[in-house]
């Protein structure tokens, strides 16, 4: 079996989110970029699938649309374990234009498995792995919190509404994962930071795609008044101003 | 023309986000002159449906075919594009939750359509159409042209207050082609809460933090939201713990909910957890370091023990209830 992990590139999530040119550019100055934390999680479980010899996962993919500067991030995933990477030279516009050119690279590569983080920490959009899938006419399952072998048939656990449903699934197919499906991310060991520059990392040309959405302008959140405090020994006032200032309870 | 809305029952009763969508859909439907018509697929009697006109629904296409029970993507999306085509869709409005995500970004790629995901009010303009979502996990918006003739939105919950506008809310039995290999994933097994307040559907959300000490101690969180109706959630730490639950976090990598209010004991305010609750309406935090960043985000704080605050709180909501 062939596993693909889309990642994602994306700020640390403690970055100090700041924009620049009139608010219309994410502002990159002294920015940490990381894999997308749910694909990290989702290659864990990817290379958790690997070592397990019942599965029968050959080999374990990642592909990012970006320019050269992701390369960093690609091949941390190389050192965390991953086989082979691909890159598709482009900026990514928005989730449209990377799940067309995501769909592009790999049509004819006949992964078993592709799996998408549920949203990426930037445009939170949750939409890249759902596109792909219609766009490849895969079948799709989304809010995924485990996926096992058991066997020979997938096994999953899909996140419903204050519950969740364990499903079977035939291979082909795309997974959205979330939380769950690995507990603890996984990290690069010095071997597999030295192993990883030598892994096979693929380059290939963006196709001719056009965007669907224009970001124009970003906002930062309205600052809101300073919290009223309320002191420990009349908690009463506190029920007092959520009810008949807040008007919440 | 018309505004489509992807409506969802629970147990034969719609969601109180499929009456905020509806809401919603009907003032986008104002914007553009034109009518608003829900989608609803499952097993709901004609009373249930018929509420959905009082909320701005000119229709109703009722779907109730049994191999419809679960949800099975590429199935779904094909009832969805038929049904806008049929009633010449060019808005889709979803809710931004498990079923809405798995669905608009298929059904955007099936109708040609530019997705906004996770929009947080009306759009802006419709020439051109711009739409106002949150971006960075909540740590800013973004302001987004949708360039196509026809849009999908996915709404998030709790930022569109329900309104009453009755509509004709007529009932119209709606049968899809339906395409036997679309039908891919068997379910096995379904373990469903029953008769509990939906976190991500709770208007009042009580939630405790490694502050609250242990298990043992979470009988005052899950009394507080017996008073108030509320739901209860925890921060990461808390679940990792096996204090709680995981369907019960709440933040970035968690949970992503927007309750009225969200009262957070013992919870520090970790940047990634506030990535989970940035939409509520409502902080209040009770910790005991009057430096803890969650008094930066909260509206109201106390600076106090958790486990002497909140069986007060309970008191004090008792006594205002009765
Ligand atoms: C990639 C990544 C993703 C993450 N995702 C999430 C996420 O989704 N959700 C999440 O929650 N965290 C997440 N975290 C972890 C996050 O950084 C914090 O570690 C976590 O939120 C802290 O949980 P806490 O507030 O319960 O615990 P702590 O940070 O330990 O805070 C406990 C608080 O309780 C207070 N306290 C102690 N005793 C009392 C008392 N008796 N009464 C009242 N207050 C008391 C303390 O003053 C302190 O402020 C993530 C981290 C990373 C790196």
């Amino acid at each position: 079996m062939k596993i693909l992990i889309c990642l994602s590139n994306v700020p640390d999530t403690t970055t100090k989110i700041k924009f620049t040119d009139d608010n219309t550019k994410f502002d990159e100055t002294g920015v940490q970029w990381v894999i997308n934390p749910w694909d990290e999680l989702a290659l864990t479980r990817a290379l958790e699938l690997k070592e397990d010899a019942g599965a029968n996962v050959e080999k374990v993919t990642v592909i990012n649309v970006g320019l050269a500067n992701t390369e960093p991030t690609i091949r941390k995933a190389l050192a965390i374990g991953a086989d082979d990477a691909i890159r598709v030279n482009a900026e990514p516009k928005d989730a449209f234009f990377v799940a067309s050119q995501i769909a592009n690279a790999i049509k004819d590569q006949g992964f078993d498995i592709i799996i998408n983080g549920i949203e990426s920490s930037d445009f939170n959009g949750s939409a890249v792995g759902g596109m792909l899938a219609e766009m490849l006419d895969l079948p799709s399952v989304s809010a995924v919190s485990a996926m096992k072998v058991e066997n020979g048939a997938i096994v999953i656990d899909r996140e419903i509404d204050g519950g969740k449903e364990v499903l079977s699934i035939e291979t082909p197919f795309l997974a959205v994962v979330q939380k769950g499906i690995a507990l603890e991310p996984r990290i690069a060991a010095m071997r597999g930071i030295m192993m990883a520059r030598k892994k096979p990392l693929t380059i290939i040309e963006a196709v001719d795609v056009q965007a669907m959405t224009d970001f124009v302008a970003y906002e930062m959140p309205q600052p809101k008044p300073p919290c009223k405090m309320v002191d420990a020994d009349n908690v009463k006032d506190l029920v007092n101003l959520l009810h008949n200032e807040a008007k919440v309870i | 023309m018309s505004v489509l809305v992807f409506t969802e029952n629970w147990d034969g009763k719609f969601k109180k986000s499929s009456f905020e969508l509806v809401s919603y859909a009907s003032k986008i439907a104002e914007m553009l002159n034109t009518s608003t018509v829900a989608l609803s697929i499952g097993n709901v009697t004609e009373d249930e449906l018929k509420n959905l006109g009082k909320h701005g629904a000119d229709k109703i296409l009722s779907v109730t075919d049994e191999r419809f029970n679960y949800l099975e993507n590429q199935a779904y999306t094909s009832v969805i594009a038929q049904a806008a085509a049929k009633e010449s869709a060019s808005v889709l409005v979803f809710a931004n939750n498990n079923m809405g995500k798995a669905l608009a970004p298929r059904v955007a790629v099936k109708m040609n359509a530019g997705l906004g995901a996770g929009v947080d009010q009306l759009p802006k303009s419709t020439e051109p159409f711009t739409i106002h979502k949150k971006v960075y996990s909540g740590n800013a918006f973004g302001n987004v042209i949708i360039k196509t003739d026809v849009k999908v939105l996915t709404l998030m919950q709790n930022s569109f207050m329900i309104v009453e506008n009755q509509k004709d809310g007529a009932v119209e039995t709606f049968a899809p082609e339906v395409n036997e290999a679309h039908f891919k994933t068997k379910v096995k097994d379904v373990a469903k809460q029953t008769g509990q307040i939906i976190l991500t559907d709770a208007e009042i959300v009580v939630s405790g933090g490694r502050g609250m000490k242990g298990a043992e101690n979470w009988g005052a969180i899950e009394e507080l939201a017996e008073v108030l109706g509320a739901a209860t959630a925890c921060s990461r730490p808390v679940s990792d713990e096996g204090w709680r639950p995981h369907n019960e976090h709440t933040g970035q990598t968690g949970k992503i909910i927007a309750p009225n209010l969200y009262i957070a004991a013992g919870i520090s305010g970790a940047i990634q957890h506030i990535a989970g609750v940035s939409g509520t309406k409502c902080l209040v935090a009770i910790n005991t370091d009057k430096d803890a960043p969650i008094f930066e985000v909260a509206d109201y704080g106390i600076v106090g023990d958790a486990l002497k605050v909140l069986p007060e709180l309970v008191a004090g909501i008792k006594e205002l209830k009765s």
